[in-house]
């Protein structure tokens, strides 16, 4: 996750984006994550999964991924092309999911702010800088502890302990 | 420099003499547990991860309560896997259908979680073991799979908040009107990252049912932990549960917190979350005229016997409204049993309601009560979240038991006192 640059199309949302409306629990049958994808933010925005194209941005304000302990809900928005998800703030185990799943995540508010739907947006994960190429602003988003950079650089939390199990 | 309860629990279990919020730790795990929606990846995770024994068969719990007994094919799927799972590693703590309850009514119930323990859980809710003294947060598959492959996990130790309840409330006021209101005033990502320490007379005066319910919703205010000192009721609620000693942590008068709190509890209403946030708070009188096609009482947040005893003092001798579906879900077949013992399931089938096996069902929208498009649900579960309960275009208002109760019997949203007088 570290060390890509990432550019796509903007799609902007509110506060509060709940696991709920992220992956209903009507599909959490599945473990899938294209088959996840296919439903992500159904419930909010009925056409997004067909309407996003590979790379593109979630972009969304306070408490995102706020509810349920689904990891599902990384899944689901990996699964449908989706390349990161930039925030005012995260609710907590969406943050460590995502993290744990390897779906890149920026904490940046100015950004939030200074986003609308469409807009194309170039991300590097390893400066924590985001450019809004449409508007021309630039911004930079909170940097990850050394520690979650360590899973990060696994290739998340699976790669993490296979090392301390010394698995390979 | 003095530790809250949350960071005497968090430096016990990482071999330290103190930690402080802000610190990342590894901490060692009492006990990890996944219900069949969460454990599938997590079991997934686990062999990616290259491991092959769970750290301890007593310390890994799974329980199959949200889609079981299995609503089709692919949970009956998630089910077998989970069930072989469980058989391989020799798993102390997997219960059956039959035996299984909704998770976090069942474990504290089995005396499975206990004061000082750390626990996490593939489950949001898994905050719920607070009411008990522990430290207790939910987490995703990935990090269960850590934790059964390891026995630890990794953590940053929380800001406190402490919030303080002051004041004694009226006779139909439960642990879900107090979460309400402190929902209601603080957001529900006003504790985000925090442990939520509560306290003060109106708590010690408090059921420990009722503080389960409270430490429950610590989630849908964003918290990692909600927590709650031991006291005699505790002691006593344990005394029948507990089958293994456990340690006693007390915050110490000077443990710094990020944020204080009072609230004065002496006139609060019965209240009621509307669509679609937990903190869109309202007292139930001042609703107006609200129709609700069903009513749900139970789940991991008012599964317990005390709110069946609540539900059932109301509709004893009354019936549901025709329009209305009730649909009552206890936390555990023991709860059930006595329910039956006590007579009121009788209660509930002659008033016309449903009493359904334990499960998660309901409340995530899942099986045994998903609402229509148009339709209004009256709950006592923890999320009203859009779609939560099943169509999109469906609203979830959420309550204690007792406001449940009394709106089954008049067919929308109702103050117990309305039905019951006083």
């Amino acid at each position: 996750m570290t060390g890509a640059v990432l550019e796509g199309n903007a799609w902007r949302y509110g506060r509060d984006v709940d696991t709920d409306v992220i992956i209903p629990a009507r599909y959490l049958t599945a473990t899938d994550e294209r088959e996840l994808g296919a439903h992500c933010l159904e419930d909010l925005d009925p056409d997004f999964s067909t309407k996003v194209m590979e790379g593109d941005i979630i972009v969304a304000e306070e408490n995102f991924g706020s509810g349920s302990s689904r990891e599902h809900a990384p899944l689901a928005i990996k699964g449908c092309g989706v390349s990161c998800v930039i925030a005012s703030s995260f609710a907590r185990i969406f943050y460590r999911n995502a993290i744990n799943v390897g779906l890149p995540i920026l904490e940046c508010p100015e950004a939030v702010e200074g986003t609308r739907t469409g807009d194309r947006l170039r991300v590097d994960l390893e400066n924590g800088t985001i450019e809004n190429l449409s508007t021309g602003n630039a911004y930079r988003a909170q940097p990850f502890p050394p520690f979650m950079r360590e899973i990060i650089a696994a290739g998340g939390l699976v790669g993490y302990v296979r090392r301390r199990l010394g698995a390979g | 420099m003095g530790m809250t309860i949350t960071e005497k629990i968090l430096a016990s279990h990482s071999g330290r003499d103190e930690v402080r919020p802000g610190e990342l730790i590894n901490a060692r795990v009492d006990l990890a547990l996944a219900n069949d929606i969460t454990a599938p990846l997590a079991i997934e995770a686990f062999r990616a991860m290259g491991a092959e024994r769970v750290f301890d068969s007593a310390r890994v719990a799974l329980v199959p309560d949200h889609f079981a007994p299995a609503r089709d094919i692919a949970a009956a799927q998630n089910c077998a896997m989970m069930r072989e799972f469980a058989r391989e590693q020799g798993l102390e703590n997997y219960f059956e259908v039959g035996r299984v309850g909704i998770e976090h009514v069942l474990l504290p119930e089995e005396g499975l979680v206990l004061p000082g323990d750390l626990v996490v859980g593939a489950d949001s809710h898994t905050c719920t073991y607070g009411a008990l003294g522990a430290f207790s947060t939910g987490m995703g598959s990935t990090d269960l799979a850590m934790a059964m492959a390891l026995g630890e996990v990794w953590l940053r130790v929380p800001e406190s908040m402490l919030l303080e309840y002051e004041g004694e409330p009226g006779p139909w006021i439960c642990g879900k009107d107090l979460i309400l209101h402190t929902i209601g005033a603080i957001g529900v990502d006003g504790a985000r990252y925090r442990a939520m320490e509560f306290r003060g007379p109106a708590i010690d005066s408090l059921s420990v049912e009722g503080r389960l319910t409270m430490a429950n919703m610590a989630v849908e205010a964003g918290a990692k932990n909600g927590i709650f000192h031991v006291d005699e009721k505790t002691r006593a609620w344990l005394e029948r549960r507990a089958r293994r000693e456990y340690q006693i942590y007390q915050s110490d008068p000077d443990a710094e917190y990020v944020e204080r709190l009072r609230f004065d509890v002496g006139g609060l209403e019965p209240l009621v979350a509307m669509p679609h946030l937990p903190s869109n708070v309202r007292p139930a009188s001042e609703l107006g005229d609200v129709a609700v096609d069903q009513v749900v009482i139970g789940s991991c947040t008012n599964g317990w016997l005390e709110d069946m005893e609540t539900a059932a003092g109301i509709l004893e001798g009354r019936e549901v409204h025709p329009h209305v579906r009730c649909i009552v879900f206890p936390g555990t077949p023991r709860i059930k049993r006595e329910m039956i013992r006590r007579g009121w399931m009788d209660v509930f089938l002659a008033a016309g309601a449903v009493v359904s096996t334990p499960t998660c069902g309901p409340c995530l929208g899942g099986h045994m009560g998903v609402i229509a498009a148009g339709e209004r649900a009256l709950s006592t579960t923890n999320r009203n979240f859009v779609g939560r309960m099943g169509h999109k275009e469906g609203e979830v208002f959420l309550a204690g038991p007792a406001v449940a109760a009394a709106t089954a019997v008049t067919g929308r949203i109702t103050d117990p006192r309305e039905v019951m007088g006083g």
